[in-house]
C-alpha cells in the first residue's frame, strides 16, 4: 500500500509483473472516524462529485482516461464530464462512436496492458450490446490467463428507471451482472459516497461496475474538497431505528428514507442501511442490525426473480436466521417491463408508499 | 520460466523469443530471399514444430488426455510463422481459439502449451484456460479468445494502448498489433465496429483474416456476402486491404512485411485476406461432412511446409539430412512436451479460488473465499 496514489511506477505492461500477486497500488482507507465530515456547506451535485473523482484521479495518474459517447465535446450527455475535455484534452477524454461492443472491448484490452480506462455507458441499458466484452472478457481475464492479465477498468453509467424512458432504457443491471465472479459492483446513493467510491473504483485492480442513476445526478449535498476513498464492502447506516431494518442501495435508499419519515410520524422507527457496494456485500453490517431489529426488508429496484434482494435475503437466512422474528422480506420493482406512463412507472418502482405498506405488514 | 531446450544439434534454430532476452526486432530485409539463412531455417523449424505439436495434440485428445474444444492449426502454419516473423517481439498479438500455432510461433514453449491443454499447473494459464485460451505475457500473446470475433475490438485496444503510452505517458514506442481472425469472424458486428474505430482513431492494428474457407462447417460462399472481394469491406472503412496467398511463407513475408512497416510508420490499420487452409476439422469433434477428401488433398499438395523446405533446399540452406535431423529433433521435443504435461501436477483444489480477483476483498462471494494463487509459471 502506498500512502497516496502517486504517479505510477508501472506505466505499462511489464512482462514479469504478475497482476494477480504483484499488486496493487491501493489507496489508504482512513478509519471511519477520520473520514472527512459528511456535513458541510460545500454543496455540489452528484454529477459534480463524479466529475471530481475522475478529475482528481486523472490529475494524479496519466494511465486513467475516460471514453464514451458524448463525453468530450458535448461535455457529457448528462454533463458529468463537463469541462474535462478542456482540462485533459482529446487524448484522454475520448468521444466514441455509438459502438459499445467495440469501445468496451477496446478499453478492456487497454486495461490488460496496464492502462486504467473509465468507460462511460450513457445508460447501462446500452451495455447489453457490449455484454460479451464486459462479461466474458473483463471479469474473467485474470482467471483464464492464469493470473497473467488483470483488467483494471471502470464501467459506469445510469442504471434504473430514468423518468418515463420506458422498457428499453430503464434497465437495472445489478442482478444480471453481479452474478458474474471477477467483477465488483458499486451503487452509490449520494454525492459524498459517489466521489469516494468512484475514486476507489478507479484505483482498484479489478473491473468495477459502477451504477449511477439519472434521477440522482442533480441531487445536491456536501462533498468535501479533499481527497477521500471509501472502501468497498462497507455499508452505511443512513438512519437508525429499532422496528425493521431496511436494506437498500442506490436510488431506492431515498425511497427508504422517505418511507422512514412517514413511519416515524406513526411512531415506527426503522433502520435504513445503504449497502454502497453489492459485490462485495457487507453482510456483517446487515447481521449486526438484524440482531437489533429482528426484522428485515430488502428494497431493490431490479426485478424480484433472482435479484440482489433475493441474494441478500438468502444470505440473511444463512447467516442470522435465528435472529429473525418474521420472514425476511424483499420489495422489488413490479415484475413487468418498465412502463412509460408516469403513474404506472411510479407504481412500478419500490416507491415509499409500497415500502411503508411492506413495513406495516411485517409489524 | 522454462524454455524449450532444442536438443543436441548446434545448428538447431533455438526458440530465441525468450522473456529474459532483449526484445527481438523484426528483420529489415525487404524480401524473404534476402533474409539470413538462420531466419529462414527458423521458420521451417517453427512450422514443423506446430505441425508436429498438433499431431501430438490430436493424439492426446483422442486418448482423452486433452478435454474441451480443441482446434487444430495444421495447414495454416505459414500464416502464424510468416506474419509473426514480420513484427517485433514486443508487438502485441491476439487471436481466437485456434491458437496453438500462434502461441508456438510467438515463443511459448511446447511444454507450457501442452501442459495447459492437459490442465496442469505448468500450463500457460495454470490449467485454467485450456486449448482456446493461450496467454503468454512475456511473449506478448494477449490470448487465445473463445468467442468468435471478440478479439477484434481488443486488437484495436492494444494498438490504442501502445499509441496512448507513446503519446500520453511519453514512454514506449511505435508498435503494431496483429489481430488474427477466422473467416467466420467476418460476420460478427463487433469486427465492423473494430474496423471503424481503428480507422477513425488511426490505430496501428493489422487484422489478419486467416481465410481457410470455412466458418466452422459453413463454406465461405454460404456465410458471407461478396466473399470474393473481402478487401472491399476494409476499403469501405478507409482501411488498406490486401489479399495474400498464405500457403507460401516467402510470399507472406514479401507481401506482409511492407504492410507492417507502413502500419507502424503511419499508424494506420490494415486488413489482410490471407488465403489458407486447415487440414483438420473445425474442432476435434468435426466429422467434416461439408467438404470432400479430394479438396483437402488438393491443398495438401500445396503444403506450406513442403514448399518452404523445397525452397530452402534450392537455396542450399538445408539438405535432406538436415531436414531429417530437424524433424527428429522436433519430434523429440514435442514428445517430451507430452511427457512433461503428463507428469506435471494437476492444480490443487485451492487454485479453484485464485486469480479471480487481483484484490480479493472479503464478502465478494457468499460461498467462496478468494485468495492469491501461485505465480504463473511463465512469469
Amino acid at each position: 500500500m502506498t500512502t497516496t496514489p502517486t504517479t505510477p511506477t508501472m506505466p505499462m505492461i511489464e512482462t514479469d509483473i504478475h497482476p494477480a500477486i504483484d499488486n496493487p497500488e491501493l489507496p489508504v482507507f482512513l478509519p471511519e472516524d477520520q473520514m472527512p465530515s459528511r456535513e458541510g456547506d460545500r454543496i455540489i451535485q452528484f454529477r459534480e462529485a463524479l466529475r471530481e473523482a475522475m478529475s482528481e484521479e486523472m490529475r494524479k495518474d496519466k494511465r486513467v482516461f475516460l471514453l464514451g459517447e458524448e463525453v468530450a465535446q458535448y461535455n457529457g450527455a448528462y454533463k458529468i464530464s463537463q469541462g474535462m475535455l478542456d482540462e485533459f484534452g482529446p487524448k484522454r477524454i475520448i468521444d466514441t462512436p455509438i459502438s459499445e461492443n467495440g469501445f468496451a472491448g477496446m478499453a478492456i484490452a487497454a486495461a490488460m496492458t496496464g492502462l486504467r480506462p473509465i468507460v462511460e455507458f450513457m445508460s447501462w441499458s446500452f451495455s447489453f450490446v457490449a455484454a460479451d466484452p464486459i462479461l466474458n472478457n473483463a471479469p474473467k481475464m485474470l482467471y483464464m490467463s492464469g493470473g497473467q492479465f488483470g483488467c483494471p477498468i471502470v464501467f459506469r453509467g445510469n442504471d434504473g428507471a430514468g423518468g418515463q424512458l420506458a422498457s428499453t432504457h430503464s434497465w437495472c443491471v445489478e442482478a444480471l451482472y453481479a452474478n458474474v465472479p471477477g467483477l465488483k459492483m458499486a451503487i452509490p446513493s449520494n454525492p459524498y459516497d459517489a466521489k469516494g467510491l468512484l475514486k476507489t473504483a478507479i484505483n482498484d485492480p479489478d473491473p468495477v461496475f459502477f451504477l449511477e442513476s439519472e434521477r440522482m445526478l442533480g441531487d445536491k449535498a456536501h462533498v468535501p474538497e479533499e481527497e477521500y476513498y471509501i472502501p468497498f464492502g462497507r455499508a452505511r447506516l443512513a438512519r437508525e431505528g429499532d422496528a425493521v431494518t431496511l436494506v437498500s442501495f442506490g436510488r431506492p435508499v431515498h425511497f427508504c428514507l422517505e418511507a422512514a419519515e412517514t413511519l416515524a410520524a406513526e411512531g415506527i422507527e426503522v433502520d435504513v442501511l445503504d449497502m454502497r457496494t453489492i459485490r462485495p456485500l457487507d453482510i456483517e453490517s446487515i447481521i449486526e442490525r438484524v440482531k437489533v431489529t429482528n426484522k428485515v426488508l430488502v428494497v431493490d429496484q431490479s426485478w424480484p426473480f433472482a435479484s440482489i434482494a433475493s441474494e441478500v435475503v438468502t444470505q440473511i437466512c444463512e447467516r442470522c436466521f435465528d435472529w429473525l422474528d418474521s420472514a425476511p422480506a424483499r420489495l422489488n420493482t413490479a415484475d413487468v417491463p418498465t412502463p412509460y406512463a408516469k403513474g404506472l412507472e411510479y407504481d412500478y418502482l419500490p416507491n415509499p408508499e409500497r415500502i411503508v405498506e411492506a413495513v406495516r405488514k411485517m409489524l | 520460466m522454462t524454455q524449450a531446450t532444442a536438443a543436441s544439434s548446434e545448428q538447431s534454430p533455438m526458440n530465441t523469443a525468450k522473456a529474459d532476452s532483449p526484445p527481438l526486432q523484426a528483420p529489415t530485409a525487404k524480401t524473404a530471399a534476402e533474409l539470413p539463412k538462420q531466419v529462414l531455417v527458423k521458420w521451417l523449424y517453427d512450422m514443423q514444430l506446430i505441425r508436429e505439436f498438433e499431431n501430438r495434440t490430436m493424439q492426446a485428445y483422442q486418448q482423452a488426455k486433452i478435454g474441451g474444444f480443441c482446434h487444430i492449426y495444421s495447414g495454416q502454419e505459414a500464416v502464424a510463422v510468416g506474419t509473426i516473423g514480420c513484427v517485433n517481439h514486443d508487438d502485441p498479438i491476439i487471436t481466437a481459439y485456434r491458437d496453438h500455432g500462434h502461441a508456438l510461433a510467438r515463443g511459448m514453449t511446447p511444454e507450457a502449451c501442452m501442459a495447459e491443454m492437459f490442465g496442469r499447473t505448468t500450463g500457460c494459464a495454470k490449467g485454467k484456460g485450456g486449448s482456446m485460451h493461450m496467454f503468454d505475457r512475456p511473449n506478448w500473446l494477449m490470448g487465445g479468445h473463445g468467442i468468435v470475433s471478440a478479439q477484434t475490438p481488443m486488437g484495436a485496444g492494444f494498438a490504442f494502448a501502445a499509441k496512448y503510452e507513446l503519446e500520453v505517458l511519453g514512454t514506449g514506442k511505435k508498435k503494431v498489433c496483429l489481430c488474427y481472425l477466422g473467416d467466420g469472424a467476418l460476420d460478427q458486428g463487433c469486427f465492423h465496429e473494430a474496423q471503424n474505430l481503428a480507422s477513425l482513431w488511426d490505430l496501428p492494428v493489422i487484422y489478419i483474416l486467416e481465410n481457410n474457407g470455412y466458418s466452422m462447417g459453413t463454406a465461405i460462399h454460404r456465410h458471407t456476402a461478396n466473399f470474393e472481394h473481402l478487401v472491399d469491406r476494409a476499403k469501405g472503412y478507409g482501411i488498406r486491404g490486401v489479399e495474400i496467398d498464405g500457403l507460401d511463407i516467402m510470399n507472406v513475408y514479401n507481401e506482409f512485411k511492407p504492410i507492417v512497416d507502413d502500419c507502424r510508420e503511419t499508424s494506420r490499420p490494415a486488413f489482410i485476406d490471407l488465403k489458407t487452409y486447415r487440414y483438420q476439422g473445425h474442432s476435434m469433434s468435426d466429422p467434416q461432412k461439408y467438404r470432400t477428401k479430394e479438396e483437402v488433398d488438393q491443398y495438401k499438395d500445396k503444403d506450406s511446409i513442403a514448399k518452404l523446405c523445397s525452397d530452402l533446399m534450392d537455396m542450399g540452406h538445408i539438405d535432406e539430412a538436415g531436414w531429417k535431423t530437424m524433424r527428429k529433433e522436433i519430434a523429440d521435443i514435442v514428445r517430451a512436451s507430452v511427457e512433461h504435461a503428463e507428469a506435471a501436477p494437476v492444480p490443487e483444489a485451492g487454485e479453484l479460488f485464485t486469480d479471480v480477483y487481483a484484490n480479493p476483498e472479503k464478502n465478494l462471494s457468499p460461498a467462496a473465499t478468494y485468495t492469491h494463487g501461485t505465480k504463473n509459471p511463465l512469469l
